[in-house]
């Protein structure tokens, strides 16, 4: 077993620092406070290949491993919690669906640019009454000559109105299983922005990640040919679960870069800040808490390396995922959260980013699976 | 069109600097980067590759780690790495340097060398026209624009309060400044290619018509009397006191000194 990174994966890890220190770290204050979409920083993350960093480069990607896409999210997560989930949906929740279940046409007509980023994606499986029950969905998807006319709506999408390819999830029809009950059959569909009978609802105002594009995405007598359903018709959900295995990785590395960032900014400023005659850093309480801080943060890059790691090398990787989001985010909360403390009244003002850290957090306990969501996932696995 | 830049990997200067007993630098010792204004000749040849097309040529006389820039300049878009190492190139000036790097290039085809103008370590600036001088073409340093016109270059070389154009025809060498442009970023894939491709590496057999007096500590006119980090200031002196005291108390304090 070996827990030391490779040359090249050091040589990304600090390309991806000084990209995210450079063009990331300036505009974070700003993005949060205006919750304006960083689409210049999108554009730069394109040009630098970071949009397509898992895919083959066949496809138009970067031809990079799990381990070099979760660093990136990380590294821009550590300055920046928008910024990351802009390429954690983009790469996980609609590249990786694309590779996994699209046709070769498809690939190339989405997929390409995608990779190369000239293209934005975002999925939409959450609806009001179905998030993590999915049998809850209310959006169809019904078969018409040469194409699906779908009706309802998505909600809480994140890249949502900034996203140019959707993968769409919907019902497509109700069957009875062996126990005589009825049940939905779900479809996924690729959605290109511009569909006529698409159009977007609301954007959510959000407590973090203030800066990413939250939208409801309307679907009113959407026409999508039938060579845009992905996938095979009625194996939705099992794709949307794997969908989101993947997907728990990239949000896992959002929340460690979340903490590490917090855990960094606190180091600094223990040692400036003054009580007493004393830096803060040199009294022992503050030693205790980042030594705990500290140890959490590593613990949790371990198990997210080594989902990464899963992904890279097992067919199923969904108690790996499952077991690093939930311990991330829930060490992201409590760094974030101390790390305020630690900081005093100047923590609570938007003067200092552990501020910020701690709102953008927040959401990583929520989104793609609760942490309630992924014990559910684990204990369900163990007792199986 | 054929380019050859020669880089260097120098002391990252957030870091500490160390010595070794002679005086020279223990490069092994410390964190080090792509010299800057080497970065920038770099990006140039890649945007006159991105332009003209061309084939980029990255250069490198160092230590074994000296491969790690290489490898960055690689993953930047370069098109093939030469390292020259050799025990017995160790400790060398910019006299045995630019011999050593002269005798190099000699293996190679090129329409333009590019070199940084100067390294953040030495700071010295003599490199880079000294391997023009060995190799007998025309200079042009402290670069800040590069066109390709035909067989020539014109350049805008940087002036005290103004900037001279000059043209030459190629082959010739040109030094680059840091503000000549803003290096791109590596890419991910690039990385992940840079360390599958192989690096060329010259020893001290491999470097065409060099004296072995002109190589190495030994091939240095250059001889380092005493070398010292950056002398650490000590805290001072603060006193509060107001205006009209503070400049009496500076004012005495100089006088005491004997500097006024």
């Amino acid at each position: 077993m070996d827990f030391s990174l490779s040359k090249k994966h050091l040589l990304a890890r600090a390309l991806f620092k000084e990209f995210a220190e450079t063009e990331v770290k300036p505009l974070a204050s700003e993005v949060d406070e205006t919750e304006i979409f960083p689409r210049q920083t999108v554009e730069k993350m394109a040009k630098a290949g970071f949009l397509g960093i898992p895919i083959p480069k066949e496809y138009g990607g970067q031809g990079c491993d799990a381990l070099t896409y979760v660093m990136c999210v990380e590294e821009l997560s550590k300055v920046c919690a928008t910024t990351g989930v802009i390429v954690s949906a983009h790469t996980s929740l609609c590249c990786d669906p694309l590779l996994t279940y699209g046709t070769e046409e498809q690939k190339q007509k989405y997929l390409v640019p995608l990779a190369k980023g000239e293209k934005l994606g975002a999925f939409g499986l959450t609806e009001p009454g179905a998030g993590t029950d999915a049998q809850g969905m209310q959006t169809k998807a019904v078969l018409d000559g040469d194409e699906y006319v779908l009706n309802g709506s998505k909600i809480f999408i994140t890249n949502g109105k900034e996203a140019d390819i959707y993968i769409i999830f919907a019902v497509t029809d109700i069957v009875t299983d062996r126990r005589g009950r009825a049940k939905k059959e779900i479809s996924a569909f690729i959605v290109e922005k511009g569909t006529p009978g698409f159009s977007f609802g609301t954007k959510e105002k959000k407590m973090g990640i203030r800066g990413s594009s939250t939208y409801e995405l309307i679907f009113t007598d959407c026409r999508v040919p039938k060579e845009n359903l992905l996938g095979i018709k009625g194996k939705g959900f099992g794709m949307a679960m794997h969908t989101l295995d993947g997907g728990r990785i990239g949000i896992a590395s959002q929340a460690l870069g979340i903490a590490e960032g917090a855990l960094d900014r606190t180091v600094e400023y223990v040692k400036e800040r003054k009580q007493f005659g004393r830096a803060i850093g040199a009294f022992q309480n503050t030693q205790f808490q980042l030594a705990n801080l500290a140890t959490n943060v590593q613990a949790a890059q371990l198990m997210v390396y080594r989902a990464a790691e899963a992904k890279a090398t097992q067919s199923r990787y969904t108690v790996e995922a499952a077991m690093a989001k939930l311990f991330a985010a829930e060490v992201a909360m409590d760094v974030t959260t101390k790390c305020v403390q630690l900081h005093g009244g100047y923590g609570y003002t938007r003067e200092y980013e552990v501020e910020r850290m701690m709102r953008d957090a927040k959401i990583t306990e929520i989104y793609e699976g609760t942490s309630e969501v992924q014990r559910m996932v684990i204990s369900g696995d163990l007792l199986k | 069109m054929k380019i050859v830049v020669c880089i260097k990997q120098v002391p990252d200067t957030k870091g500490g600097v160390k010595f070794k007993p002679d005086g020279t630098l223990d490069r092994g010792a410390m964190l080090s980067i792509m010299n800057p204004d080497d970065k920038a000749g770099l990006e140039a040849a890649l945007r006159l590759k991105d332009q003209y097309g061309a084939e980029v040529t990255v250069l490198s006389m160092g230590l074994p780690k000296a491969e790690d820039v290489l490898r960055e300049a690689l993953a930047m878009g370069a098109d093939k790495a030469i390292l020259v190492t050799d025990r017995v190139l160790g400790g060398a000036d910019t006299w045995a340097t630019s011999t050593t790097i002269a005798g190099a290039i000699r293996n190679l085809e090129y329409d333009l060398i590019i070199t940084g103008r100067q390294a953040i370590d030495g700071d010295t600036a003599q490199v880079g026209p000294q391997i023009s001088e060995h190799l007998n073409i025309p200079v042009i340093s402290y670069a800040q624009d590069i066109k390709i016109d035909g067989d020539s270059v014109i350049v805008e070389r940087q002036f005290d309060d103004r900037y001279h154009v000059l043209k030459a025809k190629m082959p010739c060498l040109i030094t680059a400044l840091s503000e000549l442009n803003t290096p791109r970023y590596m890419t991910p894939g690039g990385i992940f290619d840079a360390y599958e491709a192989e690096i060329t590496q010259y020893g001290r057999a491999d470097l065409v018509d060099v004296d072995d007096s002109n190589l190495g500590l030994n091939g240095s006119p250059t001889k380092i009397a005493k070398a010292s980090d950056k002398v650490r200031k000590g805290a001072g002196e603060k006193v509060s006191l107001d205006p009209e005291a503070s400049v009496k108390y500076i004012m005495d304090k100089l006088s005491e000194k004997h500097i006024i």
